[in-house]
């Protein structure tokens, strides 16, 4: 990066925004301009909605954008071992991400200079393979590891021991648990969803090379489309079971019980990580030849609805309140004891709700000829004592569903709040 | 190996090159300003440089290894700038080493069985130092840089030739040991090598990279005779294609010159090299002496920016620093895996030590990403 570089689309250095801009309308804001160049491609209704979906979502705010922003169709999520043992160099780091998460975000050039726009001997600062496309509702949320704070040795790592919330503890066991280290844990981790994926995977690309020799990347994962809505506005998508998935998720227009369930508040335990969120990721494998073959009847007695319009078993439509004690002629309960949708639901957990953020995710195949395909799940969640760990300690016990799952890989992190503007970055209050 | 061909020759022709690094030795003309060359004494754990003191100009050095093992001797300036070195001075022999040296700090360093640092002293040299203009700094790089491969190739055909003969003799044990050693000298320099096309496929190529109709030769054919039947005796012939193959691109390899620009480039693709082809152990997929290559292609990455440090210093200290600090750490890195004189085997070291490896690669390769640019301007 040169120092005389600045904001400013340069000759020959179209920026991404810059080229929505010309293509539309006038220099309207990124939002303003994208929806500009989309309504040159079409109109209508359908117009609208591609318009939104190529947008920009605001990078600043109370909180981290990714959490309650309606979950985008695309996802690349990484987690991140620090190599360095120097703190000024991790400080540093979390500055740097953070200002080119802001340019990215906004449908820029990770760096100021550009993909094409700097001199031919040097490397570019962008990789490029974003040029052109829209901001796409990128959004950058990072979040930080048990491990950051002591590690395996119970070393203090960056002086911020004792700054570790006791609500990021480490996950216990779970029954059935068949966790992969490789693929789990992490010190930082970085979540990255757009509605289109070559806009997702350029910002993890970008990120990851921007920290070499601070960082190392421990495991990434792709997801290819969401599995949960967490917005009223969304219509609820399918998992890879073929069943709507996140019916009775936390939603953006909850406000009472996200204050209540998923932000972090003053007063929690840790101060820099009120207004963050805690959230636990777990690869999840489906076994789907195995699922495929069974019932109808048997698949939607696992679950505990239907799989045609998603309503709880006895009931007509998707949002119906299940009924847990409703029996059938047989005097059996309508949903079985072991139902996914009985054991997870907040009613049967003492109200524990969670946000879910997941993604369906096909790693290729597993040499056996099977798909080598899941759930990336993914739940934000304001305490996962009482939250995460209580539910699926029922679910690794008692769910049905067990039969046709592998939890392989399993981390959790420390969401700080939103970055407020310019001048805060990633992590600040933590560091300082 | 790689295939593509980033160095394009420049102009031909020899190059005339000041102090021209000794190799030939016997010659025992005294020195016009000290009187005499240095006397360096070598042995397997000491370097007794005759003076730490001596006058700007040009200073022959006498090295003698009284040693047990293969000894080389270096003077170094600023950041391990090579000024001059006798490479491969086998136990029980002389070798002088002529070197034009400015006013200025340096250090001698002698390597007893070619690794690691060296035994390092002083040397002041006093007399009026020339202040450096800019360009004359990356002219003084190529030239720097060509005496670098000038005594990298000299020894390469010492070596080849050593190794060559120990596969016609079919002495399976020495060529083995031979092997990585001929290799170092090959990878510190590949980049250089490989700008002329038909040869390297010839002598580095591996296994799958044969084109139809074309013979599997060379280093790589022999290593796998060496390593997975242990019968070289009908390798006569590819023993000498490889030493006529050697002899033609060393000779090419020092008429050729540089441009700074290429040297930027050259010592990116070496980190490169070490990034692809070693961190996976392909390149040595019979021997597993790929760590021997990693570290010559540091090496060679380390002396191509030391050629090229004088003048980044003028234009860029910080890129400077950065380089430093992340040189030191992959050299620490890939440290704690020497065994005596030589390296661990690929196949010793586990996953998250390979990945280290690579993490302390890339890491260095990205400020390293930034020198052509600095160059270039």
């Amino acid at each position: 990066m040169s120092e005389q570089a600045t904001e400013a689309p340069r000759a020959g250095t179209l920026s991404r925004r810059r080229a929505i801009t010309l293509a539309g309308v006038g220099a309207a804001g990124v939002a303003g301009a994208a929806a500009g160049a989309g309504a040159l491609l079409s109109g209508g209704d359908h117009a609208a909605a591609t318009d939104k979906a190529a947008g920009a979502v605001p990078f600043h705010g109370e909180h981290q954008a990714g959490i309650t922003t309606p979950a985008q169709d695309r996802l690349h999520f990484v987690a991140f071992d620090v190599i360095t043992k120097d703190r000024a160099k991790l400080v540093a780091l979390l500055q740097e991400w953070t200002a080119a998460a802001a340019r990215m975000t906004a449908g820029k050039d990770a760096g100021l200079i550009g993909a094409v726009g700097g001199v031919p001997e040097a490397p570019p600062d962008d990789t490029g393979e974003a040029l052109g496309l829209p901001p796409s509702q990128l959004t950058l949320t990072v979040g930080f590891g048990p491990t950051l704070f002591r590690d395996a040795e119970g070393k203090d790592r960056f002086g911020i021991a004792d700054k570790r919330p006791a609500a990021l503890a480490d996950l216990p066991h779970f029954a059935g648990d068949a966790l992969k280290p490789e693929i789990s844990g992490g010190d930082i981790c970085v979540q990255a969803c757009a509605n289109d994926p070559q806009v997702a995977v350029h910002a993890i690309r970008n990120l990851a090379r921007i920290g070499m020799g601070v960082v190392s990347v421990r495991w990434s994962q792709l997801g290819f489309g969401r599995t949960s809505s967490t917005s009223r506005d969304q219509a609820t998508p399918r998992n890879l079971f073929g069943f709507k998935d996140g019916t009775a998720n936390l939603k953006a227009e909850d406000a009472g019980l996200l204050r209540e369930q998923l932000w972090a508040q003053p007063g929690d335990g840790a101060d820099w990580m009120a207004g963050g969120s805690y959230l636990v990721t777990r690869k999840i494998r489906m076994l789907i030849e195995t699922w495929d073959r069974s019932s109808l009847a048997e698949q939607e007695q696992i679950v505990g609805r239907t799989k045609g319009s998603g309503a709880p078993l006895g009931k007509a439509g998707e949002f119906d309140e299940p009924d847990f004690a409703a029996k059938g002629d047989d005097g059996q309960p309508v949903i079985a004891e072991t139902a996914h949708v009985r054991l997870a639901h907040p009613g049967q957990n003492n109200g524990a709700h969670l946000l879910r953020r997941g993604y369906n995710f096909v790693d290729g195949s597993d040499g056996l000829g099977r798909l080598d395909a899941g759930l990336f799940f993914m739940a934000y969640q304001r305490d996962p004592r009482r939250q995460f760990v209580p539910i699926q300690t029922r679910l690794a016990r008692q769910d049905a569903m067990n039969e046709y799952l592998r939890h392989v890989s399993s981390g959790i992190f420390g969401c700080p709040p939103g970055v407020r503007d310019a001048a805060d970055w990633w992590g600040r209050a933590l560091f300082s | 190996m790689r295939t593509t061909r980033f160095l394009v020759p420049a102009a031909a022709g020899m190059l005339a090159v000041a102090g021209l690094a000794g190799c030939g030795g016997g010659d025992d003309k005294p020195d016009a300003k000290s009187g005499g060359p240095i006397t360096v004494k070598a042995t397997d754990s000491a370097c007794e440089v005759g003076t730490t003191e001596v006058e700007a100009g040009q200073v022959t050095f006498k090295v003698t290894n009284s040693g047990s093992k293969v000894n080389e001797f270096y003077v170094y300036a600023a950041g391990d700038r090579v000024m001059g070195e006798v490479e491969n001075i086998a136990p029980g022999l002389s070798r002088e080493l002529r070197v034009e040296l400015p006013a200025g700090t340096y250090e001698t360093a002698c390597k007893p069985g070619m690794s690691g640092r060296g035994i390092r002293g002083a040397l002041k040299v006093s007399g009026t130092a020339a202040s450096v203009a800019p360009d004359a700094a990356l002219t003084e790089a190529t030239v720097s840089y060509q005496r670098y491969v000038q005594s990298q190739t000299a020894a390469l055909l010492t070596k080849t030739e050593e190794f060559v003969a120990a596969v016609k003799a079919n002495d399976v044990a020495k060529a083995k040991a031979l092997y990585p050693v001929t290799r170092t000298y090959w990878e510190r320099i590949e980049p250089v090598a490989e700008s002329f096309g038909d040869l390297d496929p010839k002598i580095d190529g591996r296994e799958e990279v044969v084109e139809e109709g074309m013979e599997f030769t060379g280093f790589h054919r022999i290593e796998k005779d060496l390593w997975t039947t242990g019968d070289v005796s009908k390798d006569g012939a590819i023993a000498d294609q490889l030493l006529t193959d050697v002899k033609a691109i060393v000779a090419k390899a020092n008429a050729e010159k540089l441009t700074p620009l290429q040297l930027a480039n050259g010592a990116k693709a070496l980190l490169d090299e070490v990034a692809s082809g070693k961190i996976t152990g392909e390149e040595e997929r019979y021997s597993h002496t790929d760590l021997w290559d990693f570290n010559a292609n540091l090496e060679g990455t380390k002396a191509a920016i030391a050629a090229l440090r004088p003048a980044l210093e003028q234009r860029s200290a910080d890129l400077v620093k950065q380089l430093d600090t992340e040189f030191a750490n992959v050299e620490a890195t890939l440290g704690k895996h020497r065994a005596g004189d030589g390296w661990k085997l690929h196949t010793q070291l586990s996953k998250a030590e390979l990945k280290e490896l690579s993490d302390s690669i890339n890491a260095l390769a990205e400020p390293i990403s930034k020198v052509a640019a600095v160059v270039a301007r």
